[in-house]
């Protein structure tokens, strides 16, 4: 298992345990985590799924996949350099203990 | 208003139930859908699900949510009657009253009226796809009637796979409702070197148990044959309810029907395209939540604007991934940009873009679409930069 905590808006904590293989987006709506709307099924088509990884954890998720800026530059809400499509980061034990904020519109 | 019934528990219906309780709607919300289960989506039955037989990954919500967010789902069962009176749908025995109700029924398979067509396989629901993956354990030869989004989808899976595969389409050309002839021109290619037998301008006729054949005399051998020739609206409830139905339920640009009391979305309603007022019915993601999102702000007095959101879809097909934003139609002008995008044009106006495996432009373009018109002179003088007009 690998442990994901989500970071609403305003500071709410959620932590949840999450399939190795699975990825942020799909994880956070299997837990019914809010703030994630995840449209497109994570065919990188939407948007909806954007999130911003902790600072301590950019390193560990890595570059943005390609095609995610394009799509980033339509997300709702502000894009920094730590936004990312949360569809995108897949879940492996590297990232156990893995921090990501949610922006507070998603569509 | 204390109760909203919602029938058909797929991607609007469901989308529905979630964005009235965004919008803060407190009273009942019932979610009543045919299928057994919890509510999936579609799009990757045709795609990763294929390879990857996982249907966890499917579902939309866990059954948690729908306790959380105080949505009661009602699955398996099949509403077969609308009392518009006395504002009641009935599921066999079982009565749901309503303050409005939403029509989300989809579609479901066409069946062209050919001798066999009853032994050709479908792919629409998970259990469709479930038992066309339990077929693709062992090598098939498989014959895939219609060469439009869902039987490619399917042809470049199989054959990825190793099976042997051939696709039989009664059009001229591959997705030909929904794709310039351009971009049909580039996936006949794509298909034909992955191995793929596409045969074209030839109806199909027969299903036999060891294949098909077609009009002008071709048989086709095969083990396994998928019917993908298009799909039809479930309008049967509101047209028996005395509702408007021409190739959909029928509804105005705040996708309300004749009744006040009764909305309807996505695959299964028909709606003045924002671009042009003309009747269209879209097989979309984009388009079921869309209309869903704008029913919730219209009965939870959020919002009362007209819907005009710009339609997008996308279809994978081997590595190619196909974007469409905007809506074109069929007689729609094409330019090809150097780099192999396509613009479509209505007259002066750009209808569409369709790209290859290329999500900026396909970004750029649904932000300009939902802007002011975008003139042909105008990208024409930008040498077709988006970034530019
Ligand atoms: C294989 C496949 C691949 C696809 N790929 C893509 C894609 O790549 N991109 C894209 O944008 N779209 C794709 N689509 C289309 C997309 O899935 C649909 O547009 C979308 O699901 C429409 O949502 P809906 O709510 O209108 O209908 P649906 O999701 O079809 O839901 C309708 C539900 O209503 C139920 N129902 C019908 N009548 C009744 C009744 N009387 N009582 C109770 N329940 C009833 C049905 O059982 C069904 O579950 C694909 C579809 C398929 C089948
Ligand atoms: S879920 Fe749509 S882009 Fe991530």
């Amino acid at each position: 298992m690998v442990k994901v905590t989500y970071v609403a808006a305003d500071g709410t904590r959620t932590d949840v345990d999450a399939e190795p293989g699975s990825n942020v987006m799909q994880t956070a709506l299997d837990n019914d985590v809010d703030g994630i709307v995840g449209e497109c099924g994570g065919a990188m088509m939407c948007a909806t799924c954007h999130c911003y990884v902790d600072e301590d954890w950019t390193g560990a998720t890595g570059a943005r996949n390609d095609g995610e800026d394009d799509m980033l530059d339509c997300a709702a809400d502000e894009v920094k350099p730590s936004s990312r499509l949360s569809c995108q980061i897949k879940l492996t034990e590297a990232l156990d203990g893995l921090v990501v904020h949610l922006p507070e519109e998603q569509a | 208003m204390q109760d909203i019934v919602i029938i058909g528990a797929g991607q609007g219906g469901l989308q529905a139930g979630m964005s009235l309780r965004q919008d803060g709607f407190e009273g009942n919300i019932t979610l009543i859908g045919a299928e057994p289960g919890l509510p999936y989506q579609r799009p990757p039955l045709s795609k990763a699900y294929l390879k990857s037989g996982d249907a966890g990954a499917l579902q939309l919500r866990p059954e948690s949510f729908f306790e959380k967010k105080q949505i009661t789902l009602v699955s398996g069962t099949l509403v077969d009657r609308i009392d518009r009176d006395a504002r009641t749908v009935q599921a066999g025995q079982r009565v749901f009253s309503y303050d409005h109700l939403i029509l989300a029924t989809g579609t479901r398979n066409l069946r062209p009226p050919i001798p066999g067509a009853e032994l050709a396989l479908d792919l629409r629901t998970l259990e469709d796809a479930a038992r066309l993956r339990d077929a693709l354990d062992r090598p098939m030869r498989c014959a895939v009637i219609g060469g439009g989004f869902i039987g490619l989808e399917f042809a470049a899976v199989a054959r990825a796979l190793g099976h042997e595969v051939t696709v039989a389409e009664a059009a001229p050309r591959l997705m030909a409702r929904a794709v310039s002839p351009e971009t049909s021109e580039r996936f006949l290619r794509m298909h034909r070197d992955m191995g793929t037998e596409v045969l074209l301008g030839d109806p199909v006729c027969e299903v036999r148990a060891d294949g098909i054949s077609l009009a002008g005399g071709t048989r086709i051998a095969a083990d396994l044959v998928l019917m993908a020739a298009g799909v039809t609206p479930n309008t049967e409830l509101a047209a028996a309810a005395g509702l408007a139905v021409d190739n959909g339920v029928v509804v105005d640009a705040h996708m309300l029907t004749a009744d006040p009391g009764i909305s309807a979305l996505g695959d299964c309603a028909v709606f003045p395209d924002p671009a042009t007022g003309r009747p269209v019915r879209l097989e979309s993601v984009q388009a079921a939540t869309d209309h869903a999102r704008l029913i919730s702000k219209r009965l939870t007095g959020k919002a009362e604007a007209p819907y005009d959101a710009v339609p997008w879809f996308w279809s994978d097909q081997a590595d190619s991934k196909l974007q469409i934003a905007g809506l074109a139609a069929a007689g729609d002008a094409t330019v090809t940009r150097a780099d192999g995008a396509i613009f479509r044009f209505a007259g002066d106006r750009l209808s569409a873009v369709e790209t290859v495996n290329d999500a900026r432009t396909h970004m750029l373009s649904r932000k300009r679409l939902a802007g002011a018109p975008v003139l042909r002179r105008d990208l024409e003088a930008a040498g077709f930069d988006l970034a530019e007009v």
